[in-house]
């Protein structure tokens, strides 16, 4: 199923598709106040963007300095070149041990690697702790989004959900009354863990450090209370030095959330006393991203989600109608260098209107990116026959200039002259979910060419 | 051939120009850092006392619901609240699973954004900032910086270590985007500037 196939069933629920709409805009401005309080916000992002460019550009230099100094600090670090060898590392690293019980907070790189399955297949209990995480595992379903992983989901379905799972009273939804269950549910698994498993905000090559953000403290609950530690990162992950932080958690919690920071931004060098910590270095297709030279800024992504929450097309389709682990304009662009012909439709949801390009805060050209998949995709043959056709003759039309004032006379004759039922007819998909414009007299060149000079 | 060689051959395989490091740009600057504290820790959700001495902080604390309620609290400020668990006859973290509230030494403060810097080495087990459930950081007077970038030219990692910016209490706004404070960390955070 392509995205307009999978947004038309998430638009069928109007009022839904309206709060999504709303609650994500919400976020954007709450942002954008982040933003507008910085003086130095533009200069942030230009910055962000430029050592990140540095990084990609000397990324196996810094991959060794990173594993020397991790290595130095007590860490052991293992290097994944594709999912099926993450989650063979994390699954050794467990069993050698004899863990049966794992917490894991947020980690973008597992839900890309189908670690969860993987390890459960094998007799391993794994906990997500993020609560909206937590929602979408005892749903069976995966985060629609990359920063508020159930915002898909109602309070009242999230209180029939832990009714049901954990518990609660029946018919309960006061947001604070499912959250503390769900504390007191988790902290039980926090204490009975026996490893606990990270994703990585940044990797300071430098110091041989990891850095986790989190807002709920779970990443630190699994990381302090049980002695092993797996933090699992992208080889994107990395930054050379330690005060390029300042730069990044200044832009990353303003982005994500509207927040001027998250409220636990943690820094592991080595592990805790009597403990182990292990960093999974994975490729999984980010080296063909890096060889890929228009598209290769997208390595620069920070995982924020603020162009989601910007995007027209993301607030009103859902992360769900992306049918990937990042949706989204920046999930639009990944997607499709993995696997171009099953995503081929996702460059397509967008409007090019650049507003996550404007919001992104590592600059990555997001919209342009989207126009240059497209341009890809059609010369891999991967756009649909009609849209290939429509794309030709509006070609033919804009390189003739009396066929487009025939097709503009001719349009605005038929808008006005047709019979609604035939104009709204299946054929216009431009009409379903709106009015049509109506027919202006005469056309921009007729009023143009009749202006007074005077 | 091993993982981490394949992964490396791989990235070398694009050959890119050396992209400069930029200058980090010029941070705003707050005339009055501690006011901007407070604020920003007002805004996060956290707690704000300012104290001229420990006596002083330990009656102004005493106003504080968790900290007044609390059964079992462990302090590693001398002078300010007590200890009801010998930290330093325990290893594991698990034990500290009951305590309702920690009082912690803060290594300075971040003005842009109510953050404390914890180290590590101040903390006998790395749990004492997020198990417990309230907390209070207490941090010398004039150490509060004025941005992140200001904050990272006050740390460094030499080997080993542990740190954590700590900004407000742990909340969570994952279901529909309702602010609950209180999520798996401490429910409060009060910050103490002292001296």
């Amino acid at each position: 199923m392509g995205h307009p196939e999978a947004a038309a069933r998430f638009v069928a629920d109007d009022a839904r598709a309206h709060w999504h709409d709303q609650a994500l805009w919400f976020v954007r401005l709450k942002r954008d106040r982040q933003a507008h309080g910085l003086p130095e916000w533009e200069e942030l992002r230009s910055c962000a963007a430029q050592i990140k460019a540095h990084t990609v550009s000397r990324l196996p230099q810094y991959l060794e300095e990173f594993e020397r100094n991790a290595t130095a600090a007590g860490a052991v670090v293992h290097w994944a070149r594709d999912a099926e060898e993450h989650n063979r590392i994390v699954h050794r690293i467990l069993s050698e041990r004899g863990v049966t019980r794992l917490v894991k907070s947020k980690s973008m790189l597992t839900e890309e690697c189908d670690l969860n399955p993987y390890l459960e297949a094998r007799g391993i209990e794994v906990v997500d702790t993020d609560l909206g995480e937590r929602i979408v595992q005892l749903a069976g379903e995966k985060p629609s989004h990359i920063v508020l992983p159930a915002i898909h989901k109602k309070k009242e379905e999230i209180g029939v959900l832990f009714h049901e799972h954990l518990g609660t009273q029946e018919g309960a939804s006061d947001p604070t009354y499912l959250t503390e269950a769900a504390r007191g549910h988790l902290r039980e698994r926090f204490l009975a863990a026996q490893a606990g498993l990270t994703g990585v905000n940044f990797a300071i090559a430098e110091t041989g450090g990891v850095v986790v953000c989190t807002n709920e403290g779970n990443a630190d609950m699994g990381t302090s209370l049980p002695p092993i530690h797996i933090a699992c990162m992208g080889v994107e992950k990395l930054i050379p030095r330690l005060a390029d932080l300042g730069v990044f958690t200044r832009l990353l919690a303003r982005s994500a959330t509207g927040q001027p920071a998250t409220t636990y931004t943690s820094h592991f060098h080595g592990p805790m006393k009597g403990g182990e910590l292990h960093v999974v270095v994975v490729d999984n297709g980010r080296s063909a991203l890096l060889a890929a030279e228009a598209h290769r800024r997208a390595l620069s992504c920070i995982r924020c989600g603020a162009c989601m929450n910007t995007c027209p097309v993301f607030r009103r389709s859902g992360g769900y109608s992306y049918g990937a682990v990042i949706p989204g304009p920046i999930g639009s662009i990944l997607s499709p260098a993995r696997d171009p012909a099953r995503h081929a439709s996702l460059p397509f949801a967008s409007t090019l209107c650049g507003s996550c390009s404007d919001v992104c805060p590592v600059r990555i050209d997001l919209h342009s990116q989207l126009l240059a998949w497209r341009g890809e995709l059609a010369e891999k043959r991967l756009v649909p026959a009609g849209k290939r056709l429509a794309m030709k003759a509006a070609s033919l039309v804009f390189r003739h200039p009396a066929l487009y004032a025939l097709g503009g006379r001719v349009g605005r004759f038929l808008l006005r002259h047709l019979p609604r039922a035939l104009l709204y007819g299946r054929w216009n998909a431009w009409g379903r979910q709106r009015e049509l414009p109506p027919a202006p007299a005469r056309s921009f060149r007729e009023l143009y060419d009749g202006r007074d000079d005077g | 051939m091993d993982s981490k060689r394949a992964i490396l051959e791989a990235l070398r395989r694009t050959d890119l120009p050396p992209a400069p490091l930029p200058p980090y740009p010029a941070p705003v600057r707050f005339a009055d850092p501690e006011r901007q504290f407070a604020e920003s820790l007002l805004s996060v959700g956290g707690r704000y006392l300012r104290a001229a001495d420990a006596a002083q902080l330990a009656s102004q604390l005493a106003a504080v619901e968790p900290f007044a309620r609390a059964g079992r609290m462990v302090s590693l400020v001398p002078g300010v609240g007590r200890s009801d668990l010998d930290l330093s006859a325990i290893s594991d973290p698990h034990q500290l699973e009951g305590l309702d509230f920690a009082v912690l030494p803060g290594a300075f403060g971040v003005a842009e954004n109510g953050a404390v810097w914890v180290e590590g080495a101040s903390l006998p087990l790395r749990a004492l900032f997020v198990v417990p459930q309230h907390l209070a950081l207490v941090v010398p007077a004039g150490a509060v910086v004025q941005t992140m970038q200001d904050a990272y030219e006050r740390i460094a990692f030499r080997g080993a270590g542990f740190g954590v910016f700590v900004s407000g209490p742990s909340k969570t706004a994952d279901i529909e985007q309702s602010l609950v404070i209180g999520a798996h960390g401490a429910r409060s955070c009060t910050v103490a500037i002292l001296g």
